[in-house]
């Protein structure tokens, strides 16, 4: 106990100290304020300061990183959104938190209804931003949004977000999660394929039955 | 997705300054440089309730820095906290400490409700021992969602508390007597002073409700 | 028939034939154990302890089952020496249950029989001081009770039919004839009502000394810290009686962030709880995790594949560090070193943190396992991320605390000899993880009872053997290097392969039975007890929380010291509120 323990433990903090002013000589500008200095600053090597910006630079979020969900809109030639929802209801099914709530729309003549939503809320002050309705959802309509910067002064009139507010479009998907969207967009190609192929095989089937059975008639008649 | 507002510092936006003049001279109001000293020293009350609590601690500390802020004060004490972050979920339990806290705060005083759970219940809303949002009882300032919010998204709604004390004038903030909010009491239930007389009526139908529902069997079997 | 069958069946024998008619093996499908009459149960947990080596009691809890009119009382005993659960029950009726207490034989069992008390309403006869624990004195009925609804009360079960195909919104406050979270019983007068003696009863309850000799006279005052404190890491309220400032006698308080996680699990889907079991202990979700989908796997029979178990293990070790140096970070930050020692941990939490971010995508709320697997595979970069943290960055930083902290005088002075816990009493109070095995009691669930495929690396169980504050911070740098260890055998190990056992699926029917899976967990044994009906929700939920029972102790660990040394004590025990209120 005569104290070279404190000694010691004070030469960390001032190499520590040291090291940030080292670093900074050593890296100069680029170390701030530039995507390669954020990645720097973010890595396992990384000495010295280790302080993000924000606001004037923002620590990137990764592909998987889930804030709120949204709904995946395709770009209409008209410039208006059309969901990829189909009002199939799992999303609701599967909230934890049960803040979604869905109306399925009608068909204006017939009354039936029909696989898309006419409204489609989440209450944000209940959602606990845990991902399932993205995970479960059979259709890549929900998925989860990187903008966490949604901070309100009033929380009635903004936080309940309706359809409006919950579309965006594809491209944007694509653009916040492009190896999710490559993933699904090459299932989708895929699937489609095998239908098509399958409608097709389907149709020569057919066509093949319909031959024979003509043949077969036509046999008949001779005979 | 830019958020972050055109810094004027201390300057008026309504009055230029020729260019020579730039950096030497400021042309302001009595109400801006006001608000720009206290928006600078927002002092927040080092006060946490739940998981958000560990993400304002990763807030304040290296990686996002909220000293930056001029926040980095955190003050253990009411009476030297300008900024009640409630962060987490606010139980009944904890209710009656929470609004004391609240009101031992001196004016201007600013609440600010972070994550979920804080500004609507959150994931456990349904739960008997939560509140299901702070500002039943107490005004909220600025409400950020998220569960947890990451500690970008705190410092955006602090900003965004900046950006309301820079539209506030002196003459409203100056000298201002906060009302107190009557402390809630723990009873059967979590209940509000000023609310006795409908609690009363309200268990009172109730009961007569119940006495009825338990004559109708009876009646029905005379 | 292996030595441990043998064994068992020895030990079945004697209890039943030491307790003929009173004791009967549970028959029922899926349930494991023994029923107890209730007046043979302080005999018969006496014969556990003394003769069969049984020591260590780990979960109380109660059961309503509703249907049957009956509230069952579960009990898991363990050996301090490993080897399975010995699991018995008290069946009481319903409407007056009553069990013999067992803290005259396991002190544990405290705190969990007054939360049963509370919760459930089950009465302890014998019990010292059964108060309510988590809710406060005078609240309106005993809220875990099937027949029991609270304010917002919309259905039995989720999902919730509202919700679609009509789902009109609606916030539940606007459906309240409050517009507020309450209700009132029948004929209740707020006017008539006595505030709470909750504070009352806390102050009576606690100890005075009688003093010896009277040279300096000193008056005996309570005083309270919390629940906002600066060193409670939360919403916890101790009350202490002191002597000067020496503490006479402590009671923790808690409950001010009791969420009814229980109540909101037994709604919940058997997937939905995913979820919320981040939040119990919000610094080590990964963990809770992996308890959880432990003790529904084992009712499901499903295993998940190798790559799966490789990443799970990886991120519970991940999760161990962090939630460590934390704890260690604020433990400093509680001695007096103000901020920087945890800002040092921070940083390092926060690279961790990263991953998580990257392969689960929250920085704490994971929701990243999945019964038969986990939601998403590592991706390539972040796997390097992980190599590089475990073989490089974390051994380095951890040096560096090292030589920062563990030979200062300050820390060895403030922290040698105070809060002591004998190995006895830790065990007695049921102490669990870093608190139990700084005590000298080598006790580890990997090890004890291997769970997933802890079997398989080579680590050492950490102990020391002062049982003193300073021990409980060396265990926690000792127990990060051997996470370090693991992590680098995982992922030397790990094979490549699918990450899920089967189709995802969220709709589980889990088949009837009782389950209780645990995992040594960064604040010691984490139990989940989960009893399905067959049905898609949970019948009953239950968390053995390490923060919450390792709190039985902090009386009798501050007794005698001085009133600076309570917080330190506390934060030595390292508790997240999260989880102790639940």
């Amino acid at each position: 106990m005569d104290g070279s323990g404190i000694l010691k433990g004070l030469g960390v903090t001032i190499k520590r100290l040291i090291a940030t002013y080292v670093d900074d000589f050593k890296r100069g500008k680029a170390r701030y304020r530039t995507d390669e200095g954020i990645a720097y600053r973010s890595s396992a090597e990384v000495q010295g300061i280790f302080t993000i910006q924000y606001p004037d630079e923002k620590l990137p979020v990764p592909e998987e990183f889930r804030f709120v969900p949204f709904l995946v809109g395709e770009e209409q030639e008209d410039g208006t959104l059309d969901p990829r929802c189909t009002a199939c209801g799992i999303c609701t099914k599967v909230c934890p938190a049960q803040c979604i709530w869905i109306v399925r729309s009608k068909d204006p003549k017939t009354g039936r209804p029909r696989p898309k939503p006419a409204e489609f809320y989440i209450d944000i002050d209940m959602c606990m931003n845990c991902g399932l309705c993205a995970e479960y959802c059979p259709f890549d309509s929900i998925k989860m949004d990187h903008n966490y910067e949604l901070a309100t002064y009033d929380r009635k009139a903004d936080n309940i977000f309706d359809l409006q507010k919950l579309l965006k479009p594809v491209s944007y998907y694509a653009q916040i999660r492009p190896e999710n969207y490559k993933r699904e967009e090459e299932a989708r190609r895929k699937a489609e394929e095998a239908k098509r192929k399958a409608a097709e095989a389907r149709a020569k089937a057919a066509a093949a039955r319909a031959a024979k059975a003509k043949a077969k008639a036509q046999q008949a008649k001779k005979e | 997705m830019s958020t972050k507002p055109k810094d004027e510092g201390l300057n008026s936006p309504q009055y230029p300054i020729p260019e020579d003049l730039q950096g030497v001279v400021t042309i302001t109001t009595l109400d801006r440089i006001y608000n720009w000293g206290r928006r600078n020293s927002l002092w927040p009350m080092m006060f946490g309730l739940a998981c958000c609590a560990i993400e304002m601690i990763c807030t304040a500390a290296a990686r996002f820095d909220f000293a930056r802020f001029g926040m980095e004060v955190m003050r253990a004490s009411p009476r030297q906290a300008d900024v009640m972050i409630v962060a987490g979920t606010v139980t009944k339990k904890m209710l009656p400490q929470v609004v004391r806290l609240y009101n031992q705060m001196a004016e201007p005083k600013y609440v600010v409700a972070m994550g979920a759970c804080a500004s609507g219940g959150g994931p456990f809303k349904e739960g008997y021992n939560v509140v299901s949002g702070i500002d039943q009882y107490l005004p909220v300032d600025v409400y950020i969602p998220g569960c947890p919010p990451t500690p970008q998204a705190l410092i955006y709604g602090l900003m965004k508390l900046q950006e309301k004390v820079d539209r506030q004038t002196i003459k409203e903030v100056y000298g201002r007597r906060a009302e107190m909010i009557p402390i809630p009491v723990l009873g059967p239930d979590v209940m509000d002073p000023r609310e006795y007389d409908r609690i009363r009526e309200y268990t009172r139908q109730k009961a007569e409700q119940e006495a009825a529902a338990a004559a109708e069997p009876e009646a029905a079997q005379a | 028939m292996s030595e441990q069958t043998v064994m068992i069946q020895n030990e079945e024998d004697t209890l039943l034939s030491r307790f003929p008619k009173v004791v009967r093996k549970d028959e029922r499908k899926g349930y494991e154990g023994y029923v107890v009459e209730a007046n043979a149960l302080t005999d018969f947990a006496r014969t556990l302890r003394d003769e069969l080596g049984y020591d260590y009691l780990s979960s109380v809890t109660g059961v309503d089952y509703l249907p049957q009119g009956q509230m069952e009382v579960v009990y898991h005993a363990y050996k301090t020496t490993g080897g399975p659960a010995l699991v018995f029950k008290v069946q009481v009726p319903r409407d007056n249950p009553v069990v013999p207490s067992l803290v005259p034989i396991y002190p544990g069992a405290d705190f969990q029989e007054r939360e049963a008390w509370d919760l459930l309403g089950i009465k302890f006869e014998g019990h010292p001081n059964l108060k309510r624990i988590l809710l406060w004195e005078g609240f309106h009925g005993h809220p875990l009770r099937k027949d029991w609804r609270e304010p917002y009360f919309e259905a039995e079960h989720k999902p919730y039919k509202s919700r679609f195909p009509e789902g009109k919104v609606f916030r539940a406050e606007e459906r309240n004839p409050f517009g507020k979270n309450v209700d009132y019983p029948a004929g209740f007068d707020p006017a008539q009502w006595t505030p709470d003696n909750t504070n009352a009863l806390i102050y009576e309850g606690l100890g005075r000394v009688e003093k010896a000799s009277d040279d300096l006279p000193t008056e005996q005052i309570v005083v309270n810290l919390g629940p906002q404190h600066p060193s409670t890491h939360g919403v916890f309220r101790m009350v202490v009686t002191l002597d000067g400032e020496t503490v006479v006698d402590l009671e923790p308080v808690m409950g001010y962030l009791h969420r009814n996680h229980e109540k909101i699990g037994e709604r919940n889907t058997w997937l939905m709880n995913m979820p919320f079991t981040d939040r119990l202990d919000y610094l080590s979700p990964m963990s809770n995790n992996f308890g959880y989908a432990l003790a529904v796997e084992k009712l499901l029979g499903v295993k998940p594949p190798e790559r799966a178990e490789y990443i799970r293990v990886i991120m519970a070790e991940l999760t161990r560090i962090q939630n460590h140096i934390f704890a260690i970070g604020m433990f400093l930050n509680d001695m007096g070193a103000y901020f920087t020692p945890s800002l040092y941990a921070i940083e390092e939490r926060e690279l961790i943190l990263d991953v998580f971010e990257a392969v689960a995508g929250s920085r704490m709320m994971v929701n990243y396992f999945r019964f038969g697997g986990v939601a998403r595979d590592i991706p390539e970069d972040v796997m390097k991320k992980i190599h590089d943290l475990a073989f490089e960055r974390l051994p380095r930083r951890i040096d560096e605390l090292d030589r920062y902290l563990t030979n200062s005088e300050i820390v060895r002075v403030r922290g040698e000899g105070v809060g002591v816990l004998t190995p006895e009493q830790a065990i007695a109070y049921s102490a669990a993880g870093p608190v139990l095995r700084a005590s000298g009691v080598p006790y580890d669930v990997r090890r004890a009872e291997p769970y997933s495929i802890y079997d398989r690396f080579d680590f050492d169980v950490a102990v020391r053997y002062h049982g003193d504050v300073y021990d409980r911070y060396l265990i926690r740098m000792d127990e990060v290097r051997q996470s370090i260890r693991i992590i680098q055998q995982a992922l030397q190990q790990i094979p490549e392969g699918p990450i899920m056992s089967g189709k995802p699926q969220y709709q589980h029917r889990v088949p009837a039975g009782e389950s209780y899976g645990r995992v040594e967990g960064p604040k010691g044994e984490l139990g989940f007890y989960v009893v399905s009906t067959g049905k898609g929700n949970p019948w009953r939920y239950h968390v053995r929380a390490p923060s919450f029972i390792n709190l039985t102790a902090l009386a009798e660990m501050t007794k005698g010291q001085k009133v600076a040394d309570t917080v330190i004590i506390l934060g030595s025990i390292d508790i997240v509120l999260g989880e102790t209120d639940r």
